[in-house]
């Protein structure tokens, strides 16, 4: 008894921090694209950072609770509801057995996560439990969500509501987050091939803004812009690339890897997003603009230093807000 | 007393270093690669995440925060670089590992093999002189990627070299084997691609149930056989 799927939503996957240690056989990373939403939802109901949690697109899915569970709601907001009652994202919730999720208006972001105390329970392949969606292992049987699953908890632990009448009680504390992302554009680092673009083009990605184009999802996102040019044409031999590489493709336009990016490409690597700012990315979407800017990898790790450090104060206060909360 | 070979190290993001020995297809410097690959992996250096060797280069993905843990001062960057510069000098120190010789069956059969008769066309060939060609050379796996478990081998007789289709297929059953310029591969999941299709293997190159789910390594050599419908099907059914 847990969470069943009422009605599945866009493309609804359980997910954790990644499959790392096998990209030399071709099998890409993946995991959760906006990896701040995964550890503050983790963390709000008092859990380590990478424990499974259900990454939901817009439409995302309507849940049913079969038993009452913790949860909180990080990363995207698609107006939930219980029962019809609005609830707030970044608060601990609990739902009482019997009530129902689910997701109205797209206000913002791409991508909503789901976490419960414990984490899901879910398939691992590789030492990850996140979905390879084209291989289909790990996750919910490989795949994602459809109508009458049902995902739980590891454990099942019991909570009593202050107010018996209430069908959802919304713990008093919200993790701050705007800290943590970025709003208006993205930084990256230059990538080997940058410096075979023509200086026109270099001054393109500086002054000029990119819309991510209708054919993007968790693989890569394709940018719209004005088209870049090389200097010469570079006979390119396949080599690694990232999550955030921003490959040039032969129309002139680039394609930015996200999770579930192919391990090796042979197209020229105009730069990099930088780690810090990719769950920022993850929560853009097709139509969404941004401007790019160019960082030293010294800053780039300066960056991620800082944001790691608001990122560790912030879960540790959402877990002792909790643990406090749960014994008084 | 050889001398050093250039090499260059370059960032592949702020979280990915790479060490590049060349810019061709080359046996050489992808056994140096694999010789690189081989050191680093057994050194299991803490905060590296996956190593991944390709043609001619190698990447090390690794974790920014674990290895500024583990050294204060200095960027992560700059120790890595130094790392892989000091894999690089003594590079022609090492002698290469033996390499696993892997023997795939392959059915050459016009219903599996789409594209061969108008590759034999376009070289003035038979059929029977492409599978000639096809089987009668040891192919060396240079690297594994753009799907889970293909295996990027080369190189294939120059009587043979096709470029890639001008339109690319959407859809390619597993187990095809095909030709793109120098190279050689097997589709190891149905992809949508571009290679010339000449056949089809029985084997799976690619199965999640196992506990090492990729049929080939990067770096094992590979010699092709032919088979025919009957037991390719029979191959299939087992």
């Amino acid at each position: 008894m847990s969470i069943h799927i009422n009605k599945p939503g866009l493309q609804d996957t359980l997910q954790d921090a990644g499959r790392y240690g096998y990209q030399h056989l071709g099998i890409n990373p993946g995991g959760a694209m906006d990896t701040i939403a995964m550890r503050i939802a983790n963390a709000l109901v008092g859990n380590e950072s990478n424990k499974t949690v259900l990454e939901m697109h817009f439409p995302a899915a309507t849940l049913l609770f079969e038993r009452t569970m913790l949860i909180a709601l990080a990363g995207a907001d698609f107006t939930a509801s219980v029962n019809g009652e609005e609830i707030p994202l970044l608060h601990p919730v609990l739902i009482r057995e019997g009530s129902v999720l689910q997701f109205g208006k797209k206000q913002k972001g791409s991508r909503i996560y789901l976490a419960t105390e414990s984490g899901f329970v879910a398939d691992d392949w590789l030492h990850s439990s996140s979905t390879h969606l084209s291989l289909k292992a790990g996750g919910y049987k490989g795949r994602a969500l459809r109508v009458n699953d049902r995902i739980q908890s590891v454990k099942e632990q019991p909570y009593d509501f202050t107010e018996k009448e209430h069908v959802f009680e919304i713990f008093p504390w919200q993790a701050k987050v705007t800290d943590l992302y970025t709003q208006d554009g993205f930084r990256f680092i230059p990538g080997n091939e940058f410096a075979l673009l023509s200086e026109s083009s270099k001054n393109l990605i500086a002054d000029t803004f990119f819309t991510i184009n209708r054919n993007s999802d968790r693989m890569g996102y394709r940018l719209q812009g004005e088209a870049l040019q090389l200097r010469l044409p570079k006979e390119m031999i396949s080599s690694a690339v990232t999550r955030g590489t921003m490959q040039l493709l032969p129309d002139g336009q680039m394609i930015i890897l996200m999770a579930d990016h192919q391990t090796t490409g042979g197209y020229p690597r105009v730069g990099h997003i930088i780690s810090a700012d990719i769950p920022s990315l993850a929560q853009m979407g097709p139509g969404d603009s941004f401007h790019l800017q160019s960082v030293t990898i010294e800053e780039a790790e300066a960056i991620l230093y800082r944001q790691e450090m608001n990122l560790q104060q912030l879960q540790n206060a959402c877990n002792f807000r909790l643990q406090q909360y749960l014994n008084s | 007393m050889l001398t050093p070979s250039p090499y260059r190290i370059y960032p592949c993001g702020d979280h990915a270093i790479t060490l590049e020995l060349g810019e061709v297809i080359d046996i050489a410097i992808n056994q140096k690669v694999m010789a690189v690959y081989h050191r680093l992996l057994s050194q299991k250096i803490t905060g590296v995440i996956d190593i991944i060797p390709a043609y001619s280069s190698l990447t090390l993905v690794y974790d920014v925060l674990t290895l500024a843990k583990k050294q204060a001062g200095g960027s992560v960057y700059e120790r890595m670089k130094q790392l892989l510069e000091k894999e690089a000098a003594s590079v022609n120190d090492t002698t290469n590992t033996l390499s696993p010789l892997v023997r795939i069956p392959v059915c050459y059969d016009a219903s599996l093999a789409p594209d061969l008769a108008s590759l034999a066309e376009t070289h003035q060939l038979s059929i029977e002189d492409v599978i000639a060609l096809h089987t009668g050379k040891t192919y060396r796996v240079y690297m594994i990627g753009f799907l889970p478990g293909f295996a990027y081998m080369g190189s294939v007789d120059e009587k043979i070299n096709t470029p890639r289709k001008p339109q690319p297929r959407t859809k390619v059953p597993a187990g095809s084997v095909g030709i793109a310029g120098e190279q050689t591969g097997i589709y190891p999941l149905d992809s949508p691609g571009g290679w010339q299709l000449i056949g089809q293997t029985p084997v799976k190159l690619f199965d999640t149930a196992n506990s090492n789910p990729c049929f080939l390594n990067p770096g094992d050599e590979v010699e092709f056989y032919a088979i025919s419908l009957t037991e390719f099907i029979k191959a299939k059914q087992s």
